[in-house]
């Protein structure tokens, strides 16, 4: 047995053949490491691990064969031949071939009779099967209560990360019910300004003159009533964030105020001409189209663009494939902790008459049936019977809308609106017209009057305005 | 001003970035905190060395200062495939797995004798 010139002499090294068929049985990578902190032996484990033939490893330091991000702190192998019994910790290795690879190292003393430390013994255990399969166990994704495991919510989450490091405007656009309030909370949460003061307000709900006094606040004795100053919620937002929600239903007097606001920073309280300051980053969302909006003139073009610096759409419900199955085992826990219930699941034959539903209210949608089926239902399991009616009737595929309405117009337990639910199997449908033909339907059955119209799609009064408005049939 | 090809064969000059760790290569590029950089003439003598401390390890700050140092050659221990395909993208010589003392890798390379793996500190075993 002959050992190196200028080398530590290692009182196992008479061992060392012996040590080498011994660890070249076990399964995960093992390193003896002298004292010098050089590799002395490595395993075939470690050797396909690490990339690195056990010849060109002998002699080097440790921290070029293992390459772990534990080494470039404080070296573990030293502190184990200094004062350390056992460590056992996670990190990462890069390999020959470039690969980072997650692992657990466990690191124990070698020592001689007298208990002296006389080298090192290092396992390394590849855990990345075991990181991919905890984030797939991980359930879904989220960021700030916003749940999808879907690629485009993916996409968002992504995204967001990246918005939350800025401060510029963002317009977030989808249909109602895909969560655009929760998604401003979230950027405003994650940003820098999340220990400022997160303002929302809608722009739909004032008249104008309100809305006004509401977003920038008055002087005392701008307008009759007008008894004391109000410093508006431009004002309230300063270091934070202002949500203006449907910001496609502000007046377009307002909207060059705002317009000023996102240029200078600054704004003019009503009946005030001292210009006020605040620092707020704006938010806006609508589930309109601005730039149909635009081109009807109803919605400045300066303005959309100042607002769509980042641009955010949420897709609809139908269009997250999965993320309707992960929504609602989230809302069953949800609402099953929420009233106490010991509810476990869905029974079989409730899932695909969820899964087949397109849920026009989207999420906020889902979220009703389910709590609405969590307060029915009084078994382990939610079934067909505990749904809202209107998702399960039987109804024949392609039957024209306005079959269905006739249908059931006398049935004032199901509102119509939802047959819609059954075309989604015919892929190729385009909604809007016939949600307009629905609406057409619903006015000639009740002689026009609009009230009754609602009524029999099963809408408020407000959405069918909306409604009226959008296809231009009031 | 440049004109356009005149006949003269431009060369760039070569400038070397070492990822070092105390007074070797460091083992890993994505931890490098200190780096060393030599500058050629178009003779191969070295005609500036300066060594340069980060404020923390960043794989992107590397590759960042790699492009704008206008380096050509990157001399370095582990790096993820990811930063090798991009810097090799990006035209810069990748010569990784190096593993010794930064100077003598340098004298190594001047002499046109370093390859990916090199490994001044291996010694022989009798196996």
């Amino acid at each position: 047995m002959e050992i190196e010139e200028n080398k530590t002499y290692w009182p196992i090294d008479h061992l060392r053949m012996d040590i080498r068929e011994l660890i070249d049985g076990i399964p995960v990578g093992v390193a003896l490491i002298s004292p010098d902190l050089r590799i002395h032996a490595i395993n075939r484990a470690m050797e396909s691990l690490t990339g690195f033939d056990r010849k060109e490893a002998y002699g080097v330091p440790c921290r070029y064969i293992m390459r772990n991000n534990l080494c470039t702190g404080e070296c573990p192998a030293r502190k184990i031949l200094e004062k350390e019994d056992q460590i056992s910790a996670e990190g990462d290795i890069i390999n020959l071939a470039r690969q980072k690879v997650p692992v657990i190292i466990n690191l124990s003393p070698l020592k001689d009779h007298d208990g002296k430390p006389i080298g090192v013994i290092e396992t390394v255990e590849d855990i990345s099967l075991v990181r991919e399969f905890d984030q797939k166990i991980q359930g879904p994704s989220s960021y700030h209560n916003i749940i999808g495991h879907s690629p485009q919510m993916e996409e968002i989450f992504k995204t967001l990360q990246l918005v939350s490091q800025t401060d510029s405007s963002v317009l977030i656009t989808g249909e109602t019910g895909t969560g655009k309030d929760l998604l401003a909370e979230a950027i405003h949460l994650s940003s820098m300004r999340a220990k400022g003061p997160f303002i929302k307000i809608n722009c739909g709900a004032l008249p104008e003159n309100l809305l006004e006094s509401e977003l920038f606040g008055h002087k005392r004795g701008a307008f009759t009533g007008a008894v004391e100053d109000k410093q508006g919620r431009f004002r309230m937002a300063n270091n934070g964030t202002i949500y203006l929600t449907e910001i496609g239903d502000l007046p377009l007097s307002l909207q060059v105020k705002l317009l000023t606001f996102l240029d200078d920073k600054e704004f003019y309280p009503l009946g005030s001409n001292k210009p006020v300051k605040s620092d707020a980053r704006v938010i806006a969302a609508t589930h309109r189209d601005l730039n149909e909006m635009v081109r009807q003139g109803t919605f400045r073009e300066d303005l959309k663009f100042r607002l769509k610096v980042i641009r955010i759409e949420l897709p609809p419900l139908r269009e997250r494939g999965d993320d309707i199955r992960l929504l609602m085992n989230h809302f069953l826990q949800h609402f099953s902790k929420k009233f106490n219930k010991r509810i476990t699941g869905f029974s079989l034959n409730s899932i695909p008459i969820m899964l087949n539903y397109t849920y026009p209210g989207n999420v906020r949608e889902l979220r009703n049936i389910v709590e609405f089926a969590v307060n029915l239902c009084q078994d382990e399991v939610i079934r067909r019977e505990h749904l809202p009616s209107y998702l399960h009737e039987p109804i024949t595929m392609g039957v024209p809308v306005s079959d269905n309405l006739a249908n059931t117009s006398s049935n004032t337990s199901t509102p119509p609106m939802y047959r819609e639910s059954l075309y989604k199997a015919t892929s190729h449908f385009d909604w809007e017209k016939i949600e307009q033909q629905m609406i057409v339907e619903a006015l000639t059955q009740s002689r026009g009057n609009r009230t009754g119209s609602a009524k029999l799609l099963g809408w408020g009064r407000a959405t069918f305005y909306r409604k009226l408005k959008k296809y231009k049939l009031g | 001003m440049f004109h356009g090809n005149l006949g003269k064969q431009i060369t760039m000059m070569e400038k070397i970035l070492i990822t070092i760790y105390e007074e070797d290569v460091a083992p890993r590029f994505d931890l490098s905190s200190v780096v060393f950089i030599a500058s050629l003439n178009d003779k191969r003598e070295t005609i500036e060395r300066k060594t340069i401390v980060l404020t923390s390890a960043s794989p992107e700050e590397l590759c960042h200062m790699i492009l704008s140092q206008g380096i050509t050659h990157l001399i370095c221990g582990g790096i993820e495939d990811e930063f090798y395909q991009y810097l090799n993208w990006k035209k810069v010589e990748v010569i990784d797995s190096v593993v010794g003392p930064y100077e003598e890798v340098l004298d190594l390379f001047l002499k046109g004798s370093l390859e990916q793996g090199t490994n001044l500190m291996f010694q022989k075993t009798q196996g």
